[in-house]
């Protein structure tokens, strides 16, 4: 299955790339797409994460065409 | 009711009168609750000369429409507005407009009041601010409370 990765503001710098695309063989979940993504980097403290632009949590399983995007907390307004 | 992200600099004011007027809800709404929020040139003890304002293109738009419906779930409202800048602002430039319109303030007031802490604690945007001493990330807004 194939899944679109997203990064946004300070940890797409820290990332270096602002989107990546996995194939995996096996359910994944958002923590472990993170961990693929990253080549394993550790998953910030204070990360925000989001399946198909909602928010989750870091154990939601992810499928096939999702898109999974991680950012820091946010501060618009 | 609507909701918008805009990439280019607007009145909030300008904005404010046409949109109430093309509402076309003249003599039912008794309460106006506005709030601006705008760029300040001082940010922790630094002097700040503009402001990089990035968003997640699709979330944050149905994130907004989604508080908006919300609001007008939960109180009793006429109308109402939502605009945020992205893209580069300067000092004095309006960052974000919320209006509501209602027959009394109670709803107008608690509404406004909750798409604005909704939207500065959870709508994906981030400011960079560029100072004399270089760029920085905005890490948190400051409590609404």
């Amino acid at each position: 299955m194939t899944i679109e990765v997203k990064f946004f503001a300070s940890l797409r710098e820290q990332i270096g790339r602002s989107e990546a695309r996995l194939a995996a063989s096996e359910p994944l979940s958002v923590a472990e797409v993170w961990a693929q993504a990253t080549d394993n980097a550790e998953l910030p403290v204070n990360v925000l994460m989001a399946r198909n632009m909602e928010y989750v949590d870091s154990a939601t399983p992810v499928h096939d065409g999702d898109e999974v995007a991680f950012f820091p907390p946010v501060t618009g307004g | 009711m609507h909701s918008e992200i805009r990439e280019q600099a607007f009145e909030p004011y300008a904005e404010l009168l046409q949109y109430q007027q093309a509402m076309q809800a003249a003599g039912r709404y008794g309460a106006t609750a506005v709030f601006v929020g705008s760029m300040r040139d001082l940010n922790e003890g630094e002097s700040v000369t503009a402001m990089e304002l990035e968003h997640y293109p699709g979330m944050t738009e149905k994130y907004l429409q989604r508080i908006s419906q919300h609001a007008a779930d939960h109180w009793n409202l006429l109308d109402s507005l939502i605009l945020h800048r992205v893209g580069r602002v300067e000092p004095d430039d309006a960052i974000v407009l919320v209006a509501v319109w209602s027959a009394h303030r109670k709803d107008a007031f608690e509404a406004s009041r909750y798409l604005m802490e909704e939207l500065k604690s959870k709508a994906p945007f981030w400011k960079k601010e560029q100072t004399s001493e270089g760029e920085r990330w905005v890490e948190n807004n400051t409590a609404g409370y």
